[in-house]
């Protein structure tokens, strides 16, 4: 614990405070608006443009209220994600994912139409979705202050009442005291450069365990998306068309976009490079592609590549828990953490509950509702506290010790920990494919490099900020591969090569936390009759 | 990574400095933004679909410097194609409403 942040620059109150801009946070400060609160949103970037949602394309998990078509909806990923989801849960997304899309229509998002002229709402263009939220958030008067990552949650006895951070362009330092937090901040992507990723560097993680909330379903955190090796454009569903070839042109058996990227991976730990064509696509597909996923093809463009008729080479990226599905744990139906007065919602909360170990476009219905319910549970909490939120003596909870200035040196330091904890979660043999060894070999290190970092000194600076994103990621490998570790068997995205099948005894979830001591312990996923 | 900031073209709003995610740019002490930290940039082209007078180029590689001329981009049309085609800008149709948009939903699930 660190002491009390009161020498900020610049000092707010306010009811809710939402740290992070993407769909679920900007969905979090308008439904704690409506509700009555006054509402501050942080983005350590720019609420519009950050985040994995605005530079890309997404799929909407938006099914009409038709009892078939939603049990339909439902049935065709909960085997994939292990059976880990709750049906109503998956009720309640759907049930809000439906009300937000309709309402985002309503508000101006233009939407396709079909044959009937009826607007199609199974997909958002990020940066026409994300402008569009910008403005809402504005319109539903929500102060917005942009590159204002946060260093610290604050509290007190009670539960958290705060946050304190830095604005990166003008150096100045902010503190402010809120009822409730709504942790939005995105998963941990580990600097990966995929699109858009860079940002979700697991901060809201580490946030919550400081304040003593739990994580749940970490294992859940081995996502790799196909990507040609010279760009950032992560767009695997595209890779459906692909045949994938090795350099003299034969073909990889088995190789694919869905199963087969094991396959891809296995060759390129081979040290033997993949190479991909789109020449699955039918002719009359390909205009549709094109316009469907403008970014895709502009890397492919502007190298004077076809993708559709020329062999490129391609990689694995990793996403993390960006499109797994592990983070904090929420305990109840307002997306509350086991901190009171912080809430989680998006990608920085776990998404077990509606698509169990494994993600496919429940991401963005997942972001859109979930923010909706923490930003309502958030304004009912603080507006109940009132104006005794104010008066609070709040500390700092960062548990790396936060100070005026940054060591001279540190800026090299958190650059070489930011590459000894890719070293441990990029690596195909030993995240995608774990063994109880691999893991257990990362984690000595990783333990290493946490207590390395738990030392230093961090500066209230911009490079300070860096310096928390690593050991936010540090923390979250640790809780990734703590999890790993202690499910024995291979279920969702987590595959355990030691443990190749699915155990029917572990049909349950794993809690975790913990940051000097890491520790699993099992949940129960909750009993429920399934409708067949 | 971006790499070119159109002297010529730039109007100084320094829209790129508060959209870039990752704080890339600076304003410099002429008004035009200068690219200040660009190993954190990652390649996520908003800047460039933000700027108002596609004065801006992102390269398609994401891990280092392609070394392009200003000159040769001009030449092939490329500043401001990603804008053009999201249709941002005046008198453009945004891509989102696209008929493909649909077209492609139905046929292919995603």
């Amino acid at each position: 614990m660190t002491n009390t942040a009161a020498r900020a620059s610049v000092e707010r109150i306010t009811d809710v405070l939402v740290i992070g801009g993407g769909p679920a946070g900007t969905w979090a400060a308008i439904s704690a608006a409506s509700k009555g609160a006054k509402v501050t949103l942080v983005d350590k970037g720019y609420c519009g443009s950050s985040g994995a949602t605005a530079p890309s394309g997404t799929g909407v998990w938006y099914v009409e209220p038709d009892r078939e078509k939603r049990e339909e909806a439902k049935a065709s990923r909960y085997a994939m994600g292990g059976q880990l989801a709750e049906h109503r849960w998956m009720d309640r997304v759907l049930d809000r994912t439906f009300e937000n899309m309709n309402k985002l229509g309503n508000l101006g998002y233009p939407f396709p139409v079909d044959e009937n002229g009826n607007p199609y709402k199974r997909g958002l263009q990020g940066p026409e979705y994300m402008r569009l939220m910008r403005k809402l958030v504005q319109r539903a008067g929500v102060k917005i202050l942009d590159h204002s990552p946060v260093l610290e949650l604050l509290a007190d006895e009670h539960g958290v009442g705060g946050a304190a951070g830095v604005n990166t362009q003008t150096g100045e330092t902010w503190e402010i005291r809120a009822g409730a937090v709504v942790i939005a901040t995105g998963g941990c992507a580990f600097l990966g450069r995929a699109l858009g990723c860079n940002v979700l560097t697991g901060d809201g993680y580490l946030f919550a365990a400081e304040a003593g909330a739990d994580l749940s379903g970490m294992e859940f955190s081995n996502a790799y998306a196909i990507c040609p090796t010279f760009s950032s454009v992560t767009k695997t569903a595209y890779y459906s068309y692909a045949s994938f070839y090795y350099e003299d042109g034969t073909v990889v058996e088995g190789a694919g976009s869905k199963k087969g990227r094991s396959v891809i991976a296995r060759n390129l730990l081979q040290g033997k490079q993949v190479y991909a064509r789109l020449d699955q696509a039918p002719e009359d597909l390909k205009p549709l592609l094109r316009v469907a996923q403008t970014n895709f093809f502009l890397p492919f463009d502007r190298r004077g590549i076809d993708p559709f008729k020329d062999l490129f080479p391609v990689t694995l990226r990793l996403e993390g828990t960006v499109r797994g599905t592990g983070g904090i744990r929420v305990i109840d139906d307002t997306c509350a953490t086991s901190a009171p007065g912080l809430y989680a919602a998006g990608d920085a909360a776990t998404r077990e509950l509606i698509c169990g170990g494994f993600t496919g476009s429940h991401n963005a219905a997942c972001a859109m509702s979930s923010g909706s319910f923490a930003g309502e549970g958030a304004a009912a909490y603080a507006l109940k506290l009132g104006e005794a939120a104010g008066s609070r003596e709040l500390r700092g909870l960062s548990s790396q010790s936060l100070r005026d200035r940054q060591e001279a040196g540190a800026a090299a330091r958190t650059d070489e920990y930011v590459r000894a904890v890719q070293d441990e979660v990029k690596p195909y043999d030993r995240n995608l494919f774990r063994t109880e060894k691999g893991l257990g070999d990362s984690l000595v290190r990783l333990d290493d490099l946490w207590r390395r970092q738990r030392e230093a000194g961090v500066g209230r600076t911009a490079e300070g900020v860096k310096a928390r994103e690593t050991a936010a990621m540090t923390a979250t490998a640790r809780w990734m591969y703590h999890s790993a570790l202690a499910r024995t068997e291979t279920r969702g995205m987590h595959k355990r090569e030691d443990f190749p099948t699915g155990d029917a005894g572990q049909h349950h979830r794993l809690i975790s936390g913990g940051l000097d001591q890491v520790w699993v312990k099992k949940e129960e996923v909750a009993k429920e009759r399934v409708s067949v | 990574m971006i790499e070119i900031v159109s002297q010529s073209r730039c109007v100084s709003c320094n829209q790129c400095v508060s959209v870039c995610p990752t704080n890339v740019f600076v304003r410099g002490e002429d008004g035009i933004p200068v690219i200040a930290r660009q190993d954190d940039c990652q390649t996520c082209f908003m800047c460039e679909l933000y700027c108002p007078v596609d004065a801006l180029y992102v390269s398609p590689d994401s891990e280092g410097v392609m070394g392009v001329a200003e000159e040769e981009l001009e030449r092939q049309g490329l500043l401001g194609g990603y804008r053009e085609k999201v249709g941002w800008g005046k008198g453009r149709v945004p891509v989102a409403k696209h008929q493909f948009m649909y077209q492609l939903s139905r046929r292919a699930g995603f």
